[in-house]
């Protein structure tokens, strides 16, 4: 027998599978994949460390900059860190819309997640019919917040802004539209041939196995593990809406494809509730180390303009302490480990990224699949390098 | 599970190796030492604790031992979490897990990467976030914010790939 | 003298003017096409519609810097487009594209060449041409360029024996090699009704060769970011993608000649029936492109070796077995 030689082929950091700058170093036998090795830190910002200098409010538009395809949801996980170690609660309006604003961050993650994911695997049309519902979220996002992709639209304590009823309007008639949508997805993939040959049976992990690999959200559910921090851990009034935790069987790319198809559907149907049980009241804690005093009390009273003057250029201080808090990031669990000394800036902030582990995996997922393979795992993570970087 | 009956077995198990205790907002967090943490860990996993959700370095620097390395981690049968610190002077190294979890592995590799903490046993231990030749460990609080050497040019010639 | 040089040379240059102007504007159709099909407009900028697109990318491609990759191999590195195109042009010549008609008391047929054999030229030629592919894909010195180059020789062996079994029973049926005299015997009856399991056997095979969507295995863009054609700019790559297109062109006045009648039609002449069946038949590999995901490459393989080919083969023999008790 011959002496077998491998090919090392470099795939990234400009591949236009690799969603971003990850870069896999594969080792091929022919069209097999002996070995891979992911490469990591293309897009590395330092993000942990400028935080360390940085207000508690000046950190919140950096954390939209983590999964930069569902920035709400990185909001609202910070907000949360810092609010529990303040021990103060945002009212029950704005944890309504909070979870409006973080649900259509899920859906337009997802949305980023299905049509780059079909279109790695070949079918081009996808992509154009998600980014056209992609893009009624981003109008949305405009109207409440005047940005489209990173909205920093929920601030420690509540939100920048009480929500106009045009962007509620806007909610409503998309959560009209959405389900009649989603079935068209469905009828361009679910049943396609091609499509099932392509993504069953591949990228397989066990519940075990995935578990150990520290995976989360949707490709841990994909599993067959109904782990979500929606459900585990409720915050921001979660308890409230009635929604399923989505779970598959094999754990290989097809059905996580079908868990995060289900999602849209769940996801749709909590926006669905939330918008129609809207509570009335205020959408900012009044706790006078974060509310700011209105333009009629600045202008009247020198104490509160003092107050106002403090809190946007000194900031807000926190109580010293640490702790782990975590919500369902469109990716899985995104974490923030807060270690707060009394002081305006955060100790150490250590963001777990969801992505950081599912790009772990990769080698467990990869050896022993062909190239084209590859990609379909890749693309089935849905990892976002902004947060595996950070 | 209960958290009091676990660690009362793991005090059990390995008798004097919780040297705190402490409640971090809801989530109960032991300190253990650095030479049983091995231990602690197995026993740990033993009782269930199947995920490794994070690993966290801390550098407090005035503080002597100056690192603190927290593990997260969680049971999947009823989503019980648990952290576990070791306390660390500098230079000295901890006893890697990522035999006992897969996800430690990048997990630890971060942690030596940006805080310059050792792993024992760690199979794979290379910079991650950082290129293989830079000189430092940026999330030290002694490392200056602007960075080392942010005024010279970047130089490729210097920069090594692994491959 | 005439008949001899003149004619030919004015039939050349009308055929091959015309050809190649609705080759470029074949793009125009797939980029408009697939922009329709996708919720958008395609090109819209450039003339009414985007119609002068293909000119203005043609004009762009010519004024662009040549760059050859420093560890490619130079003189195949060059010719290897050159192989593509002139050997795609060469299958123009033998395409019946309509009947012979009178012109100033001359007959004239609407093809160059008419060669006993036209259809194995065909065969020949576009197999030759993927060399072009292969060559350009190895010697640029890349790996994805290079396993594009692999994967298009594999295409090429696999799918031209299915494709050639096709062909065979159609030969069968019409008792010619010449293309002329299949569209002929297409008078009453076309073929796609005698033979329908050759037809999809073709048409399938067909798109493999051509490295379309669902088998575009030697540029499939997400895994090897384009393939063979990586390293190549300018004319250079203008030249491959113009090949491309006339392959696509080719292919489908193939079927239209071998299933859909030819130039047969009622009313309109035959020319236009040519024309418009061709464009129906590439605005169907448009279709298939804008709505399938790409196979993976073993399975391309397989459905060659262990579906198409037993099929085409059994096909054959059906014909053989029909022919000799009815025929």
């Amino acid at each position: 027998m011959s002496e077998s030689k491998t090919v090392t082929l470099n795939m990234g950091p400009h591949h236009p599978a690799t969603h971003g700058v990850l870069r896999v170093v594969l080792e091929l036998d022919g069209e097999t994949i002996v070995n891979a090795t992911p490469v990591i830190g293309y897009l590395h910002r330092g993000i942990e460390k400028i935080c360390e200098s940085r207000t508690y409010q000046q950190i919140l538009p950096l954390t939209d900059r983590l999964d930069y395809s569902a920035a709400s949801a990185n909001n609202l996980g910070y907000c949360l860190a810092v609010e529990k170690l303040m021990g103060i609660e945002a009212p029950k309006r704005a944890q309504y819309l909070r979870v409006i604003m973080a649900e259509l961050a899920r859906i337009m993650g997802h949305h980023l997640w299905l049509g780059t994911h079909a279109l790695d695997i070949g079918a081009m049309t996808v992509i154009f019919y998600a980014f056209r519902d992609r893009e009624m979220i981003m109008a949305m996002n405009e109207e409440i917040s005047g940005y489209r992709l990173t909205p920093s639209f929920i601030r420690i304590g509540g939100l920048a802004y009480d929500a106009t009823d045009d962007f509620i309007q806007k909610v409503r008639k998309f959560v009209q539209w959405f389900p009649k949508a989603l079935e068209g997805y469905h009828q361009l993939l679910t049943d396609n041939k091609i499509w099932t040959t392509r993504t069953m049976n591949i990228g397989k992990i066990s519940a075990a196995e995935a578990i150990n690999h520290g995976l989360t959200g949707p490709s841990l559910r994909g599993s067959g593990v109904a782990y979500d921090v929606r459900k585990a851990f409720p915050y921001s009034s979660y308890e409230d809406f009635d929604f399923k935790v989505p779970i598959g069987e094999t754990g290989d790319v097809y059905d996580r494809y079908l868990v995060r198809m289900e999602e849209f559907k769940q996801s749709i149907g909590i926006i669905g509730q939330a918008i129609e049980n809207l509570p009335s009241g205020p959408v900012f804690t009044d706790n006078p180390w974060l509310a700011n005093p209105s333009l009629e009390e600045v202008q009247s009273d020198i104490s509160a303009l003092i107050r106002r003057f403090m809190i946007n250029s000194k900031g807000t201080p926190v109580p010293g302490g640490e702790l782990y808090s975590a919500v369902e990031g469109a990716k899985g669990e995104l974490g923030f480990y807060l270690v707060g000394d009394g002081s305006e800036h955060p100790y150490r902030l250590k963001i777990r990224s969801s992505c950081f582990y599912l790009a772990s995996a990769l080698p467990r997922l990869l050896v022993g699949h062909m190239v084209a393979d590859a990609i379909a795992i890749i693309g089935s993570l849905d990892v976002v390098l902004g947060e595996i970087d950070r | 599970m209960e958290i009091e009956k676990t660690l009362s077995a793991l005090s059990k198990e390995c008798p004097d190796s919780i040297l705190k205790r402490a409640d971090r907002h809801g989530m109960p967090e032991i300190t253990v030492g650095a030479d049983s943490f091995l231990k602690v860990m197995e026993t740990l996993r033993g009782f269930g604790f199947d995920m490794l959700t994070d690993v966290v370095g801390i550098d407090r620097m005035p503080r002597m031992p100056r690192f603190d390395v927290v593990y997260l981690l969680m049971s999947m049968e009823d989503f019980c979490r648990l952290a576990i610190t070791v306390e660390l002077v500098e230079g000295q190294d901890v006893p890697s897990v990522s035999g006992i979890w897969n996800s430690a592995n990048w997990g630890e590799r971060e942690v030596f990467d940006l805080l310059g903490i050792g792993f024992s046993g760690h199979p794979d231990l290379r910079r991650i976030l950082m290129w293989e030749n830079f000189e430092g460990h940026p999330l030290r609080k002694d490392f200056p914010l602007e960075g080392k050497d942010f005024d010279k040019p970047f130089d490729t010639e210097t920069i090594k790939d692994y491959f | 003298m005439n008949d001899l040089i003149i004619i030919p040379i004015i039939k050349l240059l009308v055929i091959f003017g015309v050809c190649m102007l609705f080759i470029t504007y074949t793009t125009w159709l797939e980029r408009k096409a697939l922009g329709h099909f996708q919720l958008r407009y395609g090109p819209m900028r450039v003339g009414y519609h985007g119609l002068l697109q293909p000119i203005a990318d043609g004009i762009k491609n010519f004024f662009k810097e040549e760059v050859v990759p420093d560890n490619a191999d130079r003189a195949v590195f060059l010719l290897a487009p050159v192989i593509s195109i002139s050997l795609a042009v060469m299958l123009l010549a033998v395409i019946p594209f309509g009947d012979s008609f009178t012109l100033f008391g001359k007959r004239i047929d609407l093809y160059l060449a008419n060669p006993s054999i036209g259809i194995l030229f065909i065969l020949g030629f576009a197999t030759i041409g993927s060399y072009g592919t292969i060559l350009g894909g190895w010697s640029s010195g890349n790996k994805y360029g290079y396993m594009g180059g692999l994967r298009a020789s594999a295409m090429i062996i696999s799918y031209e024996l299915s494709m050639a079994f096709a062909v065979v029973s159609i030969i069968m049926v019409t008792g010619s090699f010449s293309l002329v005299d299949m569209v002929a015997a297409q008078h009453h009856m076309w073929n796609i009704v005698r033979e329908p399991v050759a037809f999809l056997v073709f048409l399938i095979s067909g798109i493999a060769e051509l490295n379309r969507t669902p088998f575009d295995m030697p540029e499939a863009e997400s895994e090897l970011c384009c393939g063979y054609n990586i390293e190549y700019s300018s004319m250079k790559f203008s030249l491959f993608f113009l090949a491309e297109y006339t392959h696509l062109f080719v292919f489908a006045s193939l079927v239209t000649t071998l299933f859909l009648g030819g130039w047969h039609g009622p009313i309109l002449p035959g020319v236009v029936w040519f024309f418009v069946k061709t464009f129906i038949v590439i605005f169907l590999c448009i279709w298939i492109r804008a709505t399938i995901p790409r196979l993976r490459y073993d399975k391309v393989m397989k459905l060659e070796w262990k579906f198409l080919l037993p099929v085409a083969l059994a096909n054959v023999i059906a014909t053989g077995v029909v022919l000799t008790l009815f025929g």
